[in-house]
């Protein structure tokens, strides 16, 4: 009790401009948290139809009953629901076993691209006996998160090639990096976006028809490579110019200085900076919304639309707010521990 | 002795470092220019069998659709041109004033989240750390619903203050009713913001002359209240208000902002708020704490401290950072399309659908937000370079 006091005297009531703030917001969270309370659980409607919703006054938690396995899953059939869930399971498990950075190695490499494969065939199925479900019925988070991965998959190589082109010495491949980069990172994603809905069938050959879920894709990858060729580069000039030079006197040429000396620093070095992009990504691969893919955005809007259940949009929101928060937070935290495990254990 | 055998003909070019780069790059440009022919060719015959004809001719044709909002006068007869201008000047003034709030909120942010009061810090991190992990495009819609749904309708508006409405519709206030005599005060305004600038110009170098420091608080009360009270009382002091009535399915009189704007406002400050607080939390945290001490130990107190010591240091580190946000926010707001706002990238998308001419408009978003970077890079680029540390020599 004594230390309590102790501590709020230290970090709430140290002078009297203190005091007034901590007083003033004390009153404020009361005020603001109080009703946001009352109206998200204590009067909160947990049973009923969206007509005992409506007479209620709190938010209506049957709507989110109602709706979620939509919002999470899309049009997948219900009947095979099993197969989204398990592979979420297996995508999230195989996420958290290669947290450590003892554990990349090439081995879990080999592990990642089997699971991407009992992933894509417990999806789709089609064969031993599951039965196919076609591409565009996939939809919710399966999609966002798929979206994002291969996002990052692709766009990580194509970003250390732009990196390289544009910390190298030939002028071409200079000026066609520094072109993409800065193209790229002028405009917005959406203007991208459009390009792959709207122009992208405009450049292929007649007879040819990309889905509009694979284009979206090449626009994310198109996308975020530019933004992970600049980390990737923030890392190359990182790296110090004795360790190039060092390759240079032992004779090693470009693709063995760069391979074996200088990226495998370099992209250490930048390991919090390339999460940190790829929670951005994560974040704007939302923005297929604007071109009607149905990623767990849209299925959220989707589910809005039903008749019976107009007009509880926030309690929507807020349900697909917690979702994205506990993905983009535990990467986020996870950005900032290996920051100070890379910071302070002094492996670099 | 021979380290390496002489090669001959060809394969001596190949093992000449100079040349080797020079057939990769040619090759390079062959494979570009190849791609570039083969999507270009495809395309013009994709354009052909569905009868669109490439080129800007449609701009100057009759755009035919409303726009909700809109700085300029604006008539759907006019011409698509006329269109994409409005759209522009509404992208250009949800950035000015959305960079401005997020600006200020990222400082006001970022001091808060390293306040000594655990509270405040509290409240800033939970804030920060909620603002940062969701997307935007989900706060915009959040923000938009509140509006539609929360808010009552136009009957039953809210009215917080006099004269003051909130409803679906959005916020109504009055304003002062039109008099002659409001242009000379703007104009005055206007002047003395000026010469409150230069006033400011002038202190700062008779300081450094002469060491001399004299406060500007009283130049700038001079200016910016004095002048523009003595040009309206000799218009004759007009306080007549232009009051929002209700009439029909909507107020009339005073002025209004519409949902649409609220809410993209305030998911694109908020956001990237929480983002700009972080910076500038770094900025902050970048300065060492002798600065602090040695300061203290002078008898300036902790908001001195922070005003005259730490933030003029800490520029240097935000800055840079802080411009990538400033054009993230510019590139962030073509998100207006997806809650209706009719900026650049609204109106641009209505153009497309309505023309069909999808080359072009995307060609037209790309050019303009392409423009918008580089102008607010080059500008922060001065700026940046005018807080650097000045070596003398």
């Amino acid at each position: 009790m004594e230390g309590l006091a102790r501590w709020m005297k230290k970090n709430l009531f140290s002078t009297p401009l203190n005091s007034a703030v901590s007083l003033v917001l004390i009153g404020v969270l009361f005020q603001a948290l109080g009703p946001l309370f009352d109206w998200l659980f204590l009067k909160a409607t947990w049973e009923g139809t969206a007509q005992t919703c409506r007479h209620g006054e709190g938010a209506c938690l049957v709507f989110i009953k109602e709706k979620f396995i939509f919002i999470l899953f899309g049009f997948y059939p219900r009947e095979h629901l099993w197969r989204p869930i398990l592979s979420i399971i297996l995508f999230v498990s195989m996420s958290f076993y290669s947290r450590k950075p003892e554990r990349w190695t090439r081995r879990t490499l080999w592990r990642w691209l089997k699971l991407c494969l009992l992933i894509v065939f417990l999806m789709k199925g089609g064969f031993f006996g599951f039965e196919e479900v076609s591409i565009d019925k996939w939809g919710g988070l399966p999609l966002t998160l798929m979206l994002s991965f291969i996002g990052l998959v692709f766009s990580y190589p194509i970003g250390i090639l732009l990196a390289l082109g544009r910390t190298g010495h030939l002028p071409f491949v200079k000026a066609i990096s520094v072109g993409y980069i800065e193209l790229i990172r002028g405009v917005p994603m959406i203007s991208l976006l459009f390009m792959a809905s709207v122009m992208f069938p405009l450049f292929l050959p007649e007879g040819i028809v990309l889905p509009k879920l694979l284009r979206a894709q090449t626009a994310i990858i198109m996308f975020m490579s530019a933004y992970m060729a600049e980390v990737v580069r923030g890392g190359l000039s990182a790296v110090g110019k004795g360790q190039y030079e060092a390759a240079d006197a032992l004779g090693l040429n470009y693709w063995q200085k760069m391979l074996k000396i200088i990226l495998p620093q370099a992209l250490k070095i930048v390991i919090p900076p390339t999460v940190n992009t790829a929670i951005g990504m994560f974040k704007d691969t939302s923005l297929v919304v604007i071109i009607a893919l149905s990623d767990l955005l849209m299925t959220t809007k989707t589910s809005l639309k039903d008749p019976k259940w107009l007009g509880f949009s926030v309690e929507a929101y807020l349900f697909v707010s917690l979702i994205y928060f506990i993905f983009c937070f535990s990467m986020s935290r996870y950005s900032r521990q290996l920051e100070e495990e890379f910071h302070y254990g002094g492996r670099l | 002795m021979e380290i390496s055998p002489k090669k001959e003909g060809l394969a001596r070019l190949w093992y000449n470092p100079k040349s080797r780069a020079l057939i990769f790059q040619v090759l390079l440009l062959l494979m570009v220019v190849t791609v570039v022919g083969v999507l270009v060719t495809n395309t013009q015959q994709n354009l052909e069998k569905q009868n669109i004809a490439s080129g800007f001719g449609f701009l100057s044709q009759e755009a035919g659709f409303e726009i909700s909002e809109s700085a300029i006068e604006y008539w759907a007869d006019d011409s698509y041109q006329k269109a994409l201008w409005v759209g522009i000047l509404n992208t250009l003034k949800v950035a000015v004033i959305g960079n401005f709030f997020a600006i200020l909120l990222g400082v006001i942010g970022g001091i808060c989240r390293m306040s000594p009061n655990w509270l405040l810090s509290r409240i800033f991190a939970s804030y920060i750390e909620l603002a940062r992990n969701i997307p935007l495009l989900l706060q915009l819609f959040f923000w938009y619903a509140v509006f539609t749904e929360v808010f009552p309708g136009v009957k039953e508006s809210l009215n917080p203050l006099p004269g003051v409405f909130i409803s679906q519709r959005g916020f109504f206030f009055p304003i002062p009713a039109a008099h002659s005599i409001w242009p000379w005060v703007k104009t005055a305004l206007a002047a003395g913001v000026l010469l409150t600038l230069g006033s400011a110009y002038f202190l700062k170098r008779r300081r450094e002359k002469t060491g001399v420091q004299k406060p500007l608080w009283p130049w700038v009360t001079v200016f910016l209240v004095v002048l523009p009270i003595i040009v309206w009382a000799f218009g004759g002091a007009p306080h007549e208000l232009d009051v929002p009535q209700l009439g029909g399915f909507n107020f009339s009189g005073g002025m209004s902002l519409t949902p649409e704007f609220v809410a993209l406002m305030l998911g694109l400050v908020l956001y990237t708020g929480a983002f700009n607080a972080e910076i500038v939390r770094a900025g902050i945290e970048s300065v060492s704490k002798g600065q602090w001490e040695a300061a203290s130990s002078l008898g300036l107190t902790r908001f001195q401290t922070l005003r005259l010591v730490v933030l003029p240091q800490s520029l240097r580190v935000i800055v840079p950072p802080m411009t990538s946000q400033v054009l993230n926010l510019i590139k962030n707001s073509s998100l207006a399309v997806g809650i209706g706002y009719p900026d650049f990238v609204a109106v641009a998308n209505t153009t497309m659908n309505q023309t069909g001419q999808a080359i072009e408009a995307v060609l037209l978003i790309m050019m303009v937000y392409l423009f918008f970077s580089l102008t607010t890079s080059f500008v922060m680029n001065i700026y940046n370079r005018s807080q650097q540390l000045k070596v003398r020599g």
